[in-house]
């Protein structure tokens, strides 16, 4: 049976590939970030409440199973009870206990629903428009508007035999030449829109992920907590064609006084004609000229 | 039809022509449940391999082997294939074959309805693997054909959606003939409170069939009059919304992976109830169990798609709505427990895979209820962390259970004992394998890994390797299923009519292998 020795063999591999993970783990490669917003913290924290929940109940289930796979085997004598085939008490327990661990898990499940849908009392809005396969920001309120696109390192490494390591490259896929600049502290409202097929806007630090589909506008709203200012990263969640594992979306959280510095710069770089200067830009992209004609006719 | 009823002897006028012939022209129930296992069994393969291609481009960081487009037409077509060409036909295969066999009928109502669907599926098979050959390639855009990126599919767009018309015309013709069969040609005295299980999950599951393939086929075809007749019903810029093609998808789709899942729990009901030497706990409860569950199935549709900026009302409610299906399937696990409690219990191949089943598809309920939580739903949109979800729901339990049903009913079929020893050693194989391909994706998903994707930042390297490591190890497992299977159809031990201890069920008071013709006369049940 060489079938079997092979997969004895695979199975050995698989074992051992296992076994010396846990030498060199970083534990946060296992579960949801924490994340650095209000919203996300609240998110992690629904999401270990209903992990833990199902690690009870499958404590109990699993254990019964387990108990009645154990005990009552054949081979151990055990007889069948066939007088053992209905109990009404049994049943109504377990339909009533669930819809009560059911309404637990409900209730704050809602409650962050309903802060994460309000979008009121925003202080700067900034909007996101997907592309195949870049994105583009627009700060509504001051005018200032620029491209983000896999950064260079990552998209030569990333070509089918390249011959070059991924993991010689710092942030492989999660790198773009212009991030996204945010103020900490502030609330954000982002505006999400597409310009060719539906994208998704997700930075997992920010605990939130958002579709940007053409002829929409979906909102989304950010507050990184003032003390800390960061670079987060993510990548558009929604397939999107043939290179939609290169769209990805950084994001640098600066302080007030940092942001609005940099938000100055952009706009003195930007003088004069910023429309003629993104569309020169975007016009290198064979394809992407035309929609941004349209992106402005909207 | 060919059986010369003139014969001598009228228990034997199971003459049939011989050779190809024989699965060209037959109308014969088990010729046909058959050739769709056999289908099914195919298609599982090639599903497979388009699978492999996918963990081969994964099982490192950077493109090593594929054009990301073809990755792409990769993880769409093993859905397609997978879904439609394997699962769905293999649950048809087993209904021609066991309910006839299990309600007392000599054969399906409608046996010339029967063959045809069964054609329809296989052309309808035939031109959607044409379409890797066709210029622009396969379709790319995942199952779930979602504009305005599907409209961008080469030449295969009006293929695959004929395709796809062709299998819905044939899986509400297989629906319409399992009703008239179990409404009209129960044996005498079996009430339908008195079905076997597997037949009461096929029923249902009928009935989800004609109610939503239907609707597919509606969607599918807007989007064809989208794509060549300049219609606007998704195209925003003529005031079409790229959003209802998803509202109909998935008002199909969730009721879509019930029609996987409601004949597996059927299967496990059978399987547990005769190798624990007793009868199903709660038949009645199992029964509404399913019930409320195809119920639930359409009314929880757009759980599928929390991101796309739903009202805050319509979050919420198909938030609740989903949870509760956590209920009536609780029912059915906890049942499923009860029946092993105090049982007396062996581990033949069958129920090997049934518990299996029993633990594996409940992780599956556990991360499908996490997932029905709104707000972090959120964060496990679009991720790995669905696609583990999902896969365990699929594999572990709705393929799972049909490899039980092969190997509880494969003696019926050919009369021969199959090789319990390597049965065995699959499924320790099958079950050790499917955990170290799909668990560790639960980690990617929650980590940040996006689905769909053909190459993936570095520090998601480790679990990559390992889950494909499990996916070699699950795909080289199944060519000793198909080994174990075609050596029974050769010989083997011969088996008797009861094969088990005592089995419930009409199909065991029938020789093995069951005669060409059954129940001549209806058998008369009490």
């Amino acid at each position: 049976m060489a079938n079997s020795k092979r997969m004895l063999a695979a199975l050995t591999g698989a074992i051992a590939a296992a076994a010396t993970l846990p030498a060199r783990a970083d534990w946060s490669l296992l579960n949801m970030p924490v994340g650095v917003t209000e919203l996300s913290q609240e998110v992690h924290g629904l999401h270990m409440l209903i992990l833990w929940v199902c690690v009870a109940i499958a404590v109990f289930t699993f254990g019964a199973m387990i108990y009645a796979l154990v005990k009552f085997r054949k081979s151990k004598g055990a007889v069948a009870d066939t007088t053992l085939l209905h109990s009404t008490k049994l049943e109504i327990a377990w339909t009533v206990v669930p819809v009560f661990i059911l309404i637990g898990m409900a209730i704050p499940s809602v409650e962050t629903l309903i802060k994460i849908e309000d979008t009121t009392g925003s202080e700067m809005t900034i909007k996101a428009t997907g592309y195949q396969w870049f994105w583009q920001y627009d700060y509504l309120d001051s005018g200032v508007s620029f491209y983000s696109r896999l950064a260079e390192s990552s998209n030569e490494t990333r070509q089918l035999g390249s011959g070059k390591d991924p993991r010689g490259v710092e942030h492989y896929l999660l790198d773009v030449d212009h991030p996204l600049v945010i103020p900490t502290g502030t609330k954000v409202r982002l505006l999400l829109t597409a310009n060719d097929v539906i994208h998704s806007w997700w930075v997992p630090d920010f605990g939130m992920k958002r579709d940007a589909i053409p002829g929409f506008i979906n909102e989304m709203w950010i507050k990184v907590d003032a003390d800390k200012p960061g670079t987060y990263r993510g990548q558009c969640a929604e397939l999107c064609g043939r290179d939609h594992g290169f769209m990805p979306i950084v994001v640098v959280a600066k302080p007030k006084a940092e942001f609005d510095a940099w938000l100055a710069e952009q706009k003195a770089a930007a003088q004069p004609a910023p429309a003629e200067a993104a569309a020169a830009t975007a016009a290198l992209n064979s394809g992407a000229a035309e929609a941004v004609t349209l992106a402005k006719a909207e | 039809m060919a059986h010369h009823e003139h014969t001598a002897d009228a228990a034997h006028h199971d003459d049939k022509p011989h050779g190809i012939t024989r699965w060209l022209t037959t109308t014969n129930h088990k010729d046909i449940g058959t050739m769709y296992l056999v289908f099914s069994l195919a298609m599982f393969l090639i599903g497979g391999l388009f699978a492999m291609v996918v963990r081969a481009e994964l099982f490192q960081p950077g493109l090593q082997f594929v054009d990301p487009g073809f990755f792409n037409q990769m993880t769409t077509m093993h859905a397609l294939v997978m879904v439609f060409g394997a699962v769905m036909p293999a649950t048809v295969g087993l209904a021609n074959w066991m309910i006839p066999m299990q309600i007392g009928a000599p054969d399906m109502a409608l046996p010339r309805m029967n063959l045809f669907s069964f054609w329809l599926l296989f052309f309808a098979f035939m031109l959607l693997l044409s379409t890797l050959f066709l210029p622009g390639g396969a379709p790319a855009s995942g199952w779930t054909l979602y504009p305005p990126l599907v409209l961008q599919t080469g030449n295969a767009f009006p293929v695959a959606v004929f395709a796809i018309h062709l299998m819905g015309a044939s899986s509400i013709m297989g629906s319409i003939n399992v009703i008239v069969t179990i409404m009209n040609m129960r044996a005498p005295g079996m009430s339908l409170l008195k079905m076997p299980l597997f037949s009461w999950s096929w029923l249902i599951t009928a009935y989800l069939l004609i109610l939503v393939m239907p609707v597919l086929a509606g969607g599918v075809t807007m989007l064809l009059t989208d794509h060549f007749f300049a219609t606007s019903f998704f195209n925003p810029a003529g005031g079409g919304d790229p959003v209802l093609f998803q509202h109909v998808f998935w008002f199909f789709g969730h009721p879509e992976v019930y029609i996987m899942i409601l004949p597996a729990f059927g299967i496990v009901s059978e399987i547990l109830q005769t190798f624990s030497r007793k009868p199903i706990f709660g038949y009645e409860a199992m029964v509404y169990a399913i019930a409320s569950i195809a119920f639930l199935s359409f009314i929880v549709w757009a759980h599928h798609m929390f991101t796309v900026g739903m009202p805050l009302a319509g979050q919420m409610f198909f938030t609740l709505s989903t949870m509760l299906i956590a209920i009536p399937t609780g029912v059915k696990v906890f049942n499923w427990t009860a029946t092993m409690w105090r049982g007396s219990i062996t581990f033949e191949p069958p129920m090997l895979f049934a518990i299996a089943f029993l633990f594996l598809f409940t992780i599956g309920g556990f991360s499908g209820l996490m997932l029905a939580i709104a707000p972090a739903d959120f964060q496990y949109q679009d991720t790995y962390f669905v696609v583990a979800h999902f896969h365990y729901v699929l594999v572990p339990g709705a393929v799972f259970a049909i490899m039980a049903a092969v190997y509880y009913w494969l003696p019926k079929w050919t009369g021969h004992m199959y090789d319990m020893k390597l049965a065995k050693f699959h499924f320790w194989m099958s079950t050790i394998f499917v955990n170290v391909l799909f668990f560790p994706q639960h980690f990617l998903g929650l980590a940040g890994m996006p689905r769909r994707i053909p190459d993936y930042a570095t520090q998601f390297a480790d679990w990559n390797m390992v889950s494909s490591i499990g996916a070699f190890g699950f795909g080289l497992s199944q060519l000793l299923f198909v080994y174990i299977i075609y050596k029974a159809a050769k010989g083997g031990e011969k088996a008797t009519a009861q094969v088990w201890d005592n089995p419930p069920g009409l199909e065991w008071t029938v020789p093995s292998p069951a005669p060409y013709h059954t129940f001549d006369t209806a058998p008369e049940v009490k």
